[in-house]
Formats: C-alpha cells, sequence, structure tokens
C-alpha cells in the first residue's frame, strides 16, 4: 500500500515512533479514510448550495440565504433534517439488494476521490495507472444505480435505471478515449506525473487544436456520465418521478444525491488535472507557496463545476435516440479521428511548450 | 499485514462463489458474482499488479456484470425464485464438482511455485511494448489475431442484430 500524505508527515511519524507498525499502519489508513470521508460530506454539501446559488442566479431568484453567512449552513441543515427522516422501503422490494444499492454509488466515488492530486502532498493514492483507475472506478457506480432501480420493484425506477445505465455504458468510451489522446502527450497514466508534465504549459495550450477537442468531447461525455441536465433521462421529473431513486427515502437518499454532486465534482477535477494543469498556478506565480496548490486546483475545479451548472439551466433535456445519436455516430468517431491527429501532432513534435 | 489482507480476500471470495451459486434469487448471485471479482481485482493489487487489477474492475465488473445485470432487468421479475434441481441431478453435480476440485487440488500441489523476492511493478508501457514487440518474446502475432477476431464478432453481432433485408415497399403494386 503506498498511501503518500506527505502533508502530514509529522502525524505519520508520531504514529509510527509511538506503536508497532502494523497497528500505524492501520490507524493511518482510518485516519486518511476519515479524512476523506469529511471531505466528501462536506463537499457534497457544499456543492448542493452552489447549485442551488448559481440556479437562483440564472433564474434571477436570490436562492437559500437565511440560515448562516449568505445560506452557508442551509444544506447542512438540509442534511441533518434527512438523518432524522424516516427509511421508508416498499413491500415487495429485495430488501438486501435495496439496502446495497446506494453504498456502491458512494464507494465507487470515495475511491475516485482517493486519486484526485488536490497538491503536490495531498494524494491519498499515487497509483500509477491513475487515469485508467479512475475509468475503472466509474464503470462500477452505474452497477448501484441500476440494483436501486431494480430493487425498488417499481415501474419508474426501473426506466430510470435502465436509461441511466445504457447513457453511462456509452458515454464512458468518450471520457476513456478523449483522456486516451491526452496520455499520448503526456506519456503516463499517473496523475501526479500528468501534473509534473504540465510544467512547461497546461495541456490543453501544449496540445493545442486536438487537446481542445478532447476537452469539450470530455466535458458533454462528463456530463453525461453524471447524468446531469441535459442529459438527466435517468431521473427527469416530468415523466419518471424521481427516476431510479423515487422509491429511496431520508439519508438513502442523500446518498444517490451526495454521489451524484461528487460525481460532478471528480470529472471537473479530472478535467481540471489533465487539461488546466490541477495544482499548478497560472506561470508559475505562486511556485514558491506549495500550499496554494490547494487553492488553484479548487479554483480551476470549481470553474468547470460552474460550467457544468450553466449546461444545466441552458440546454432543454434530449431523447434517448439523441442522446445516443449523439455519442455512437458523433462524438466516438470525432474521438477516434482526434486521437490520430493527436498521434500526429506528438510524432511530429508541433506541440507547444514554453 | 499483506498475509492477513490476502486470507480475508480469500475467504470473501470463497464465501461469496458459494453464495453466488445457491442463492435462489437471480440478481442476488449476479452481485454476488460481482463480489468475487471484486476480490480476484484485490489481489492482484496486493500483488501490484495496477494495470490488471483496472482491467478486471473495467471489463468484468463495469462490463460483464452490467450486461448480465441488464438480461436480468429484461427477463426476471422481483418475485421470481430460481428452480431447485431434482436429487439425481444434484448429486451428479456434487460428484462433478468434487472430481473437478480434486484434479485442481492435484494439480496445484504437485507443482511448487518459487516465491519472487522483490515485487516488481509492471508498467503501462512495459506492457505496451511487449504487445506490440515482434522479437523473441513479442506477443504481437496473438495481439493482432485477437483484433481481427474482436472484429468478425462485432461485424456479426451487428448483422444478427440488423437481421434480413427490409423489403422495400415502394416498389409493391397493390
Amino acid at each position: 500500500m503506498t498511501t503518500a500524505l506527505s502533508i502530514t508527515k509529522n502525524i505519520h511519524d508520531w504514529l509510527f515512533s509511538t506503536m508497532p507498525e502494523g497497528v500505524a499502519s492501520i490507524v493511518e489508513m482510518t485516519l486518511i479514510a476519515l479524512v476523506y470521508l469529511g471531505i466528501f460530506s462536506v463537499a457534497g454539501l457544499f456543492l448542493v448550495l452552489m447549485e442551488r446559488r448559481v440556479a437562483a442566479w440564472f433564474q434571477l431568484r436570490i436562492g437559500p440565504n437565511r440560515v448562516g453567512f449568505q445560506g452557508l449552513l442551509q444544506t447542512m441543515a438540509d442534511a441533518l433534517k434527512l438523518l432524522s427522516k424516516e427509511l421508508t422501503g416498499t413491500v415487495k422490494a429485495d430488501k438486501f439488494l435495496y439496502n446495497l444499492a446506494p453504498y456502491f454509488v458512494i464507494i465507487s466515488s470515495l475511491m475516485a476521490l482517493a486519486v484526485i492530486p488536490f497538491t503536490k502532498d495531498f494524494h491519498a493514492f499515487d497509483i500509477n495507472i491513475g487515469i485508467f483507475f479512475l475509468i475503472a472506478i466509474s464503470s462500477i457506480g452505474v452497477i448501484g444505480i441500476l440494483l436501486g432501480g431494480w430493487s425498488s420493484n417499481n415501474k419508474f425506477a426501473l426506466i430510470g435505471a435502465m436509461r441511466s445505465g445504457v447513457q453511462t455504458i456509452s458515454y464512458e468510451l468518450s471520457i476513456g478515449l478523449s483522456l486516451l489522446t491526452m496520455v499520448l502527450i503526456t506519456e503516463t497514466l499517473q496523475l501526479s506525473e500528468i501534473v509534473e508534465v504540465q510544467k512547461n504549459g497546461w495541456l490543453i495550450v501544449q496540445g493545442h487544436i486536438p487537446a481542445i477537442i478532447a476537452f469539450m468531447i470530455f466535458m458533454i461525455a462528463g456530463t453525461a456520465e453524471t447524468n446531469r441536465a441535459p442529459f438527466d433521462m435517468a431521473e427527469a421529473e416530468s415523466e419518471l418521478g424521481a427516476g431510479f431513486h423515487t422509491e429511496y427515502s431520508g439519508m438513502k437518499f442523500a446518498y444517490f444525491f451526495l454521489a451524484e454532486f461528487i460525481n460532478m465534482f471528480i470529472i471537473a477535477a479530472i478535467a481540471a488535472t489533465v487539461f488546466f494543469g490541477g495544482w499548478l498556478s497560472p506561470f508559475g506565480i505562486t511556485e514558491s507557496i506549495p500550499l496554494l496548490g490547494v487553492f488553484w486546483f479548487l479554483a480551476k475545479t470549481l470553474t468547470l463545476v460552474f460550467l457544468m451548472m450553466w449546461f444545466r439551466w441552458t440546454f432543454p433535456r434530449l431523447r434517448v435516440d439523441q442522446l445516443l445519436t449523439l455519442e455512437w455516430k458523433y462524438l466516438l468517431p470525432i474521438n477516434l479521428v482526434n486521437i490520430v491527429i493527436m498521434a500526429a501532432v506528438v510524432w511530429l513534435n508541433l506541440t507547444i511548450n514554453f | 499485514m499483506e498475509r492477513v489482507i490476502f486470507y480475508i480476500l480469500a475467504v470473501i471470495m470463497i464465501v461469496f462463489a458459494i453464495a453466488s451459486v445457491t442463492s435462489r434469487k437471480m440478481l442476488r448471485s449476479v452481485i454476488y458474482l460481482l463480489f468475487v471479482l471484486c476480490g480476484i481485482a484485490g489481489v492482484y493489487f496486493l500483488i501490484d499488479y495496477n494495470f490488471l487489477a483496472a482491467i478486471q474492475l473495467t471489463v468484468y465488473a463495469g462490463g460483464i456484470i452490467v450486461l448480465i445485470i441488464f438480461s436480468v432487468l429484461l427477463v426476471h421479475q422481483i418475485e421470481m425464485k430460481l428452480e431447485m434441481a431434482k436429487t439425481s441431478k444434484q448429486i451428479l453435480t456434487g460428484l462433478a464438482c468434487v472430481i473437478g476440485l480434486g484434479v485442481f487440488l492435484t494439480t496445484i500441489y504437485s507443482h511448487d511455485f518459487p516465491v519472487v523476492e522483490n515485487s516488481l511493478t509492471t508498467t503501462t508501457s512495459a506492457i505496451g511494448t511487449k504487445l506490440l514487440s515482434y522479437e523473441a518474446g513479442g506477443f504481437i502475432l496473438p495481439f493482432e489475431l485477437v483484433s481481427v477476431l474482436l472484429l468478425a464478432a462485432m461485424v456479426g453481432a451487428i448483422i444478427i442484430a440488423k437481421g434480413g433485408k427490409l423489403t422495400d415497399r415502394n416498389d409493391q403494386t397493390i
């Protein structure tokens, strides 16, 4: 296990000096897990608040601004309310699978969160196949949605789950291929090294035209993968109730809800890391202060999250056939051609390096 | 530490493998199978073969299991249970399983596996170079063969899915 969190090097040394090695490593893993759970819930709740404020702004409303400063505690209060709510279920549902489904979604997004570099030292699991691991993990989350939809024993939930499955499986291809395009430049899958490569210019500048195409495809496919509008066929309110989580209530519903927002954060974070240099500051202006890496990373990620929210309130929802046509007839061929173009660019040394 | 994790994974895999074949609810046994496959991916992670672990997760957990779930979703109703087999069939299957297990165990125990001292992390670039090298020990021929096979499978699937040629009704005279 290669857990490297040298921002907490002191804690690490102290743990290993006071305890036997086995116990210390278990304690350390538990601590890291708790920290990431904290990040997970706080980031999820903050993103819900951000979504509501942004939505209000687009609709010329004010949005939640009563609880705490500018409504900052509104979603905390909502979470407390959800915690105290009753957990209902349908009579003929498959109870075991019904209760298991939210955890699939939550665990897969937590695992994806672990490999994302927040800054140089704040990186829990720097695995040598980073990007590939992210793609692999994101394909597991859909199992939770399918299970939840099926085991609720509800027609709306089942239709929602099927739509979501079709959509996620199709758009996963585009996500993988557009990231592969960028891997041609970086020549590595490890996320920390991908950030290192970008010290000579962010990849979207280095790869110029094919990189911009890959970025656009990634954002479209990422929006579809997280089941957000305009691709929210899975939970189209006007036709399916709430889609695959119609039957869920209380905290189990909140799990699905939080995981959806965290998935949006993860897609934005991958885009920020791969295309916009992750925690690197623009032109290296704050290179001497490594702690500011978190600030730059979050600034880039939240900008991209804002972009995804902007999509949501701008475009009308697609039909299922339009959705599949977009993926299989447009995005996939463009993507394949784009990979060839990128290979030529890298081969002929046409990348822009500062 | 690693030994403990290995035994935990092994127990998880065995328990869920048995649960998967004994469960009478179809989707549940699919999920138990998923846990077994995730356990195998865990073993790969344990021996630092990250690439294979990720392949295991994408192809088996993310691909094949999702396809199986899809087909179950299409044909299966939530209250249905699988039938119990006849007693004679149960005995036959049990015998076949015991014989298979015996062959398997004798093969494993008749070999002695050398323990590798320094664990080596296989990089993706090494795998790629090996797959495309045509020198001794390279895998270019099987790689190309498999890609041709996959292409043939894809073309076949499309032809089956499309069915016979649709008749052009515009030419028909009433």
